[in-house]
């Protein structure tokens, strides 16, 4: 059976969300601002899925809305900040190990005239709460993630958030929903309902008194946050996995902590020249990341898909772009021979267990096609 | 010593890095000439898992990144 271990990519579909997407694809296909009854019924479907995802963060129903991916819900949730506050300041701060949805705002921000300030990280891919603060003081928005997607680490947002005070805080917490609570001192939230189980579809929550302006043309949907008719079959969906993965949340994440310890053990003492990142302890229970000397990422793939391992690399050479992982560079690692290996709900022991049986074979038998032995 | 590794993608700067280390002195610098845009991160964290110095980085004639390393031991 192929091993799926590439959840912060997106997780399989819970089977709680293939059911509820069903049901919602019968009951929730009219349009929930009509005043017929199947409209009303989608109505009713509606609001109690935006219920059900703000209580699972402590937030208001309305301060959530639905959009069409995580990548879209990360370029409103920046822009929308940005717009906002522009009087405040034209200075959008943040890290430079956010996804690159957010650095694809920022691109779009300074096109538009505006200054855009990268804040760097140490060798554990975190930023230094005070001097991230320091950097957003006049800053119109700033963005700093939850935790890392490539490695895991948690940053400091609760601190930052308070020391920030009056200037918002766009929190991507794409990895965290789902896994982990989020963190206070959030003003924009982002998430993505693939990574805890749903199908594809963003997630925009905007604080009760932030000043945030629609990046988007005028539409009076999702409290005119994202244009156009919202995806209710998704919508439900996602909310319905939510629920589920929100029970089991702290066992999952207890059981998923236990398996990416085995893997960092494992992976340290069982590979030579390898380098495990991201911080051992202060970190998201299911990602984890390393990298191998002498080692073509892309190879490792191959070796891993064919004995049927499903992972992902951050090295050059497996990105359409062929630049190496900016998470990476920012953090001074080595880019080459990365894997990345994220767990989820259906991941087994057994499956950790068989991907720790193989990967020093082939790590070594790439090693030894590129004829790097004893170096 | 200068290596010459234009047109070479990761990790074979690195590997010929490691491979022609040993070639100079301890002591000395060696630098690999590479317009792989990895070969910046990676001959850096190379050094650091290696316990070589790196020695920073220059352009060669033709415009290519040229990254120096000192060897340690």
């Amino acid at each position: 059976m192929p091993a799926y271990l590439d959840a912060a990519a997106g997780a399989p579909l819970h089977p709680v969300a293939r059911e509820a997407l069903l049901a919602a694809l019968d009951d929730g296909w009219a349009d929930p601002a009509r005043l017929y009854g199947a409209g009303r019924r989608a109505r009713l479907l509606l609001d109690a899925a935006r219920e059900a995802v703000a209580a699972e963060f402590g937030a208001r129903p309305d301060e959530i809305s639905f959009a069409a991916n995580g990548t879209q819900a990360l370029h409103a949730a920046v822009l929308g900040a940005l717009a906002g506050n522009h009087r405040a300041g034209r200075t959008f701060v943040h890290s430079a190990v956010e996804h690159s949805a957010v650095l694809h705002a920022a691109q779009t921000h300074v096109a538009a005239g505006g200054v855009a300030l990268t804040v760097g990280v140490d060798a554990l891919g975190r930023v230094d709460a005070e001097e991230f603060a320091a950097s957003a003081a006049a800053a119109g928005a700033a963005a700093l993630q939850a935790a890392n997607h490539e490695v895991g680490t948690r940053q400091p947002v609760s601190d930052v958030a308070t020391a920030i005070g009056s200037v918002p805080l766009v929190v991507d917490a794409t990895q965290t929903i789902g896994h982990e609570p989020v963190p206070e001192g959030w003003s924009v939230l982002a998430g993505d309902a693939r990574m805890w189980g749903g199908p594809t579809l963003g997630l925009v929550a905007v604080r009760t008194g932030v000043r945030w302006r629609s990046p988007f043309p005028d539409d009076d949907r999702e409290s005119g946050r994202i244009p156009g008719l919202p995806n209710l079959p998704t919508i439900v969906s996602a909310a319905a996995a939510l629920r589920a993965v929100g029970a089991q949340q702290a066992g999952e994440a207890d059981r998923h902590r236990a398996l990416v310890d085995r893997i960092r053990r494992s992976v340290s003492a069982g590979i030579p020249d390898v380098e495990v990142l991201g911080d051992p302890t202060d970190r998201l229970p299911h990602i984890v990341t390393f990298s191998c000397l002498y080692v073509d990422g892309e190879a490792l793939l191959t070796g891993l898909d064919r004995r049927g391992f499903a992972v992902s690399s951050g090295s050059s050479c497996t990105s359409s772009t062929l630049e190496p992982s900016h998470v990476l560079v920012a953090m001074g690692a080595l880019t080459s021979g990365n894997i990345r290996v994220s767990l989820h709900h259906a991941t087994t022991e057994d499956e950790v267990d068989r991907f720790l049986a193989v990967l020093p074979e082939v790590v070594a038998d790439v090693r030894a096609e590129l004829g790097a032995t004893g170096l | 010593m200068i290596l010459d590794a234009r047109g070479r993608r990761c990790p074979l700067p690195i590997l010929d890095l490691a491979r022609h280390v040993t070639d100079v002195d301890v002591g000395a610098t060696i630098t690999v000439e590479a317009d792989d845009p990895a070969a910046r991160p990676d001959i850096q964290a190379w050094c650091r898992m290696r316990g070589h110095e790196y020695a920073g980085e220059s352009v060669a004639p033709d415009g290519t990144p040229a990254y120096t390393v000192r060897r340690r031991h």
